[in-house]
C-alpha cells in the first residue's frame, strides 16, 4: 500500500532524522520536542557513560555530545538556516554533576541567524530543572540552499 | 649512587599508572579511546567505527564524539602529568583510587569535518595550579599538521588527601 500523500509533519521528519544518526542512536538520544529554531533532546542515564566510577556521574563528553546534537537540531529547525549544518565552535560550562540515574535533557535555541552563521545557546538539566547541569553557546554554519 | 632501575620496571610502573587512569572510566571504554605512551608523552587514539558518525551523508564524525574525545584526551593528560613526578619519585602508584580532575568549561573549535577514519589527539597543560588547570588539546587524522579540531578547557584539580596531623588548613591557593 502506498503511503499517504499527506506531508509528514516537520517534527516527525526531524525526530527520525536525528534519532537515526549513528552516534545519537548509540547514546539513545530522543528528540522530545522541536519548533522553529529550538529543540529539546534527552539522553537516558546509562552506566556505560559514567565518567566518575566513585559517584556514578555521567562523563562530560557524553553531555557535550547531547549539547552538540540539540544545538545542531535547533539550527536545522530554524526557518532561515536550512536543513544541514556543522558546528564551528561550542563552549560548554559544567555547573554541577548530573544526578546519577536521571535522564539529562537539553533545550537548545538558535537565537540569531545571519546569511552564514547561526548562533545557539543551550541549557542541560536533569530531574531538577531549576538548577542547570551545563550550559552551552555555539556558532554553526548556515548552508546556502542550491537554487 | 643507586643503580638505575631496569627498564622493564620503569615501563611497568608507567603503564600501570596509565591503565589505572584510563580503565577506571567506563565512558573512555564506551567511546573506544586508547592511549599510546612514549616516555611521558601521551597520544590519544579514537579508532573509527560507524557508531561515531554524526552525518551519514558526508559521512563525518559526530561533533559530540569529537568533543568527547578531546575532553578525554585533555583530562587524562592533566591527571597523568600531575601524578607523574610523584609516581616517578615514589617508584609506585599512590594508594587508593585515583581521582580525575573535573571539567569546569570546555571550548571546542571545529576546523574541518572529521573523516570516517582514526583520529589522534595530544594535549598540553598550559597552566596547572593547586586548584585550577588550563589545558589545550589538538586533534588530527591523516596529517599531524592538518588539525580537524582543537579545544581549550579549564579543570578543577582533585582535592589532595587530608593531611594526618591536626590543625591543618587546606584550601589556600599558593602562588607557586
Amino acid at each position: 500500500m502506498p503511503p499517504k500523500v499527506a506531508m509528514p509533519d516537520i517534527e516527525t521528519i526531524a525526530r527520525q532524522f536525528i534519532e537515526a544518526l549513528p552516534h545519537c542512536h548509540e547514546l539513545a538520544m530522543r528528540m522530545e520536542a522541536i519548533g522553529e529554531g529550538w529543540a529539546v533532546i534527552s539522553m537516558p542515564y546509562d552506566p556505560r557513560l559514567i565518567g566518575d566510577p566513585e559517584t556514578g556521574v555521567i562523563h562530560g563528553g557524553a553531555v557535550s555530545a547531547l549539547m552538540d546534537t540539540a544545538c545542531g537540531a535547533s539550527v536545522m529547525s530554524h526557518p532561515q538556516a536550512g536543513f544541514s549544518t556543522a558546528t564551528l565552535d561550542l563552549r560548554i560550562d559544567y555547573m554541577r554533576p548530573a544526578t546519577p540515574g536521571q535522564t539529562i535533557r537539553t533545550r537548545a535555541e538558535c537565537h540569531h541567524v545571519t546569511r552564514s552563521v547561526a548562533f545557539v545557546r543551550a541549557v542541560a538539566t536533569d530531574d531538577d530543572d531549576t538548577r542547570p547541569v551545563a550550559m552551552a553557546t555555539g556558532a554553526f554554519t548556515v548552508e546556502r540552499a542550491p537554487k | 649512587m643507586k643503580r638505575p632501575e631496569p627498564v622493564q620496571v620503569i615501563k611497568q610502573r608507567r603503564e600501570g599508572l596509565l591503565r589505572t587512569l584510563v580503565e577506571g572510566v567506563p565512558y573512555i571504554g564506551f567511546l573506544g579511546v586508547q592511549f599510546d605512551r612514549r616516555g611521558d608523552e601521551l597520544t590519544a587514539i579514537l579508532p573509527f567505527r560507524d557508531g561515531l558518525i554524526g552525518n551519514p551523508r558526508l559521512p563525518a564524525l559526530h561533533g559530540g564524539a569529537t568533543a568527547a574525545f578531546l575532553e578525554i584526551a585533555a583530562m587524562i593528560e592533566l591527571a597523568w602529568s600531575s601524578l607523574w613526578d610523584g609516581v616517578e619519585a615514589e617508584g609506585a602508584l599512590p594508594e587508593g583510587p585515583l581521582k580525575l580532575p573535573k571539567t569546569i568549561d570546555f571550548t571546542i573549535d571545529y576546523l574541518r569535518a572529521g573523516l570516517p577514519r582514526d583520529a589522534y589527539a595530544r594535549a598540553r597543560v598550559n597552566r596547572s595550579g593547586r586548584r585550577y588547570a588550563s589545558v589545550h588539546v589538538e586533534a588530527w587524522q591523516d596529517n599531524r599538521s592538518r588539525l580537524f579540531a582543537q579545544a581549550t578547557g579549564h579543570f578543577l584539580m582533585p582535592e589532595p588527601e587530608p593531611e594526618p596531623e591536626p590543625g591543618h588548613e587546606s584550601g589556600h591557593e599558593s602562588g607557586a
